[in-house]
């Protein structure tokens, strides 16, 4: 009898934690919105997705700079790991001796582990500098706070999450779809190239979503080496201030100024729909091409 | 013997790792004859099939020994490309594993990879292998539908199509019916009947009365062993070997 209750009792808890981690991105979705309500009454979503003019004080929010900031960063950071992750992957389970994997593997886990405070100082005092030296060529004043530095410290940073995504999506693959194309009188390369990639496409176009989404949001590494400043990029040597780093930056501060917060939360709430699009897209991803492979 | 030996595979030894997979085998594989693998489960017969085209290169810690005799070449131990080497055998495996691609493609794969480009050719010799296939009447109406829609019978078909378009000597088929119902398997049986007239080929089975109905030479395999082997009649209606005979009895499965 007791025990029949205690069951239960402990099922229902479970239920209702489960529940709980179910509802959380709603009821956060929720609140953003709620929060940045105030703003959005007073100005049309156009102006504030589009217009450049940032000036609180006078009840401007342009939110333009801020969001090019991040899609140049983001973009710029999974161009640069995407290749790099794809063509580790490849290595890694086709033609390495299994133990490289096996040491990979800790490896890759260790990178992700690193918090991304450490990732900001490295960008700091490695990736800045070298910037900085470089940007005269390309016509740039040279700080070394620019876009470019924010992409770089992104890259590396998402290069644990993409790699170990991707060597689970090769790895699936049957070694027989190998032996199939070796036999058919493909050499190694070919058989990477013509199917084994195509086998992987769903896995690789999901894998670089997820890539994508996390990028989008990391804060903190990618404020430490983009300069923040208010203005459009021109060009990568340009400085930046991206969508994280203006909400990490200010809240708590300003909040004096009028519709400041809910400026913030509206910034807040763009992140949100844009990782939640980004994740919800690779999902759907894999599961409708792989239906066609 | 019956017939001249398309490949001669003297002393084979495989290992892997510290594993001796294959012990000292001898076997000689009559041309445009029907040869049939038979042993218990794990005795390496899949082993043996891919020595013969050279995907043991793909183990690790893999060790081959002794020769492979094929067309006056010994592949085990030649400078010549490997890849070229394959192309002179069609493999089905177990199950059909069709490539990521369309039903056309999938039969121009290996014609493109060999250099073939003109449009005209690919489909003539699409149209002519997936007919020799007994497949072109199911697909023909939709060529460029993923190779993953068709039924297992079907792709396994497609494979052998493949197989066939990149112009072969030998086909190799490790257990070609066994994921197939009895329909499909019997027409693999029947396309393979046809077929020895221009092709050598290598079959492994575990079903003995299919052994029975397409052998016409047998090699009889136990744990690393090849225990027996000649002509089909000989075997199956007098088996010397006290191992065959257990086997026959159904002793092994
Ligand atoms: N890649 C491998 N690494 C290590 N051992 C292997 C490998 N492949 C096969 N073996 C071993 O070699 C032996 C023979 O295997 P093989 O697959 O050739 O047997 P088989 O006769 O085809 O069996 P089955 O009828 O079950 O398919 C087995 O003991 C198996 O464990
Ligand atoms: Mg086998």
């Amino acid at each position: 009898m007791f025990r029949r209750l205690k069951d239960k009792l402990t099922k229902g808890w479970m239920i209702f934690c489960l529940v709980v981690v179910i509802l959380l991105p709603l009821f956060i979705g929720v609140g953003l919105m709620v929060k940045s309500s105030l703003l959005l009454e007073k100005h049309s979503v156009w102006n504030l997705l589009f217009t450049s003019s940032w000036q609180p004080l006078e009840g401007k929010f342009g939110f333009l700079p801020f969001i090019l900031s991040s899609l140049w960063i983001t973009i710029i950071a999974i161009l640069i790991s995407g290749p790099v992750c794809l063509l580790s992957a490849i290595y890694l389970t086709q033609y390495a001796k299994s133990f490289v994997l096996k040491i990979m593997h800790p490896v890759i886990d260790i990178l992700a582990g690193i918090p991304s405070v450490i990732f900001g100082v490295w960008g700091l005092l490695v990736v800045v500098p070298v910037i900085a030296r470089i940007s005269p060529f390309f016509g740039s004043a040279g700080s070394g706070y620019t876009i470019i530095s924010g992409a770089l410290v992104l890259s590396i940073m998402i290069i644990p999450f993409i790699l170990n995504i991707l060597i689970e999506v090769f790895r699936a693959i049957p070694e027989e779809l190998t032996e199939s194309s070796l036999s058919l009188g493909a050499t190694r390369w070919e058989t990477v190239k013509y199917v084994l990639v195509r086998k992987a496409f769903p896995g690789i176009i999901s894998a670089l979503g997820l890539g994508i989404s996390r990028a989008f949001g990391e804060t903190i590494a990618v404020l430490m080496v983009v300069g923040n400043v208010i203005t459009i990029p021109h060009g990568i040597f340009d400085p930046g201030y991206p969508l994280p780093a203006l909400i990490a930056n200010n809240y708590g501060e300003m909040l004096s100024i009028p519709m400041y917060d809910s400026a913030l939360m509206l910034s807040a709430f763009i992140l949100f729909i844009v990782v939640l699009v980004f994740n919800l897209f690779s999902r759907f991803a894999i599961a409708r091409l792989e239906r066609f492979y | 013997m019956n017939g001249t030996p398309k490949i001669i595979i003297r002393n084979l030894n495989v290992s892997i790792g510290k594993q001796q997979i294959l012990r000292n085998i001898n076997v000689q594989v009559p041309e445009n004859k029907i040869t049939v693998l038979l042993g218990p489960s794990g005795c390496g017969k899949t082993t043996l099939l891919k020595t013969l085209n050279r995907l043991t290169d793909l183990y690790e810690d893999v060790n081959l020994k002794g020769s492979i005799i094929i067309d006056n070449e010994d592949i085990l131990n030649t400078n010549s490309d490997i890849t070229m080497l394959r192309k002179k055998m069609g493999l089905l495996s177990q199950r059909p594993y069709p490539l990521p691609m369309s039903i056309f493609d999938n039969v121009a794969y290996g014609l493109r990879i060999s250099g073939i480009r003109k449009k005209k050719i690919l489909q003539e010799k699409v149209r002519h292998y997936l007919e020799q296939a007994s497949l072109w009447d199911e697909v023909f109406d939709r060529l460029k539908d993923p190779a993953s829609k068709l039924s297992i019978g079907q792709q396994q078909r497609l494979c052998l199509a493949r197989g066939l378009a990149v112009d072969p000597e030998i086909i190799l088929a490790d257990e070609p019916t066994s994921a197939l119902d009895p329909i499909s398997s019997q027409a693999i049986e029947e396309k393979f009947m046809e077929l020895k007239q221009n092709y050598t080929i290598v079959v492994v089975t575990h079903i003995l009365r299919q052994a029975r109905r397409i052998a016409d030479h047998v090699v009889f395999m136990y744990l690393g062993d090849v225990i027996e082997q000649g002509p089909a009649a000989e075997i199956f209606s007098n088996p010397k070997m006290d191992r065959t005979k257990q086997y026959f009895k159904g002793a092994f499965n």
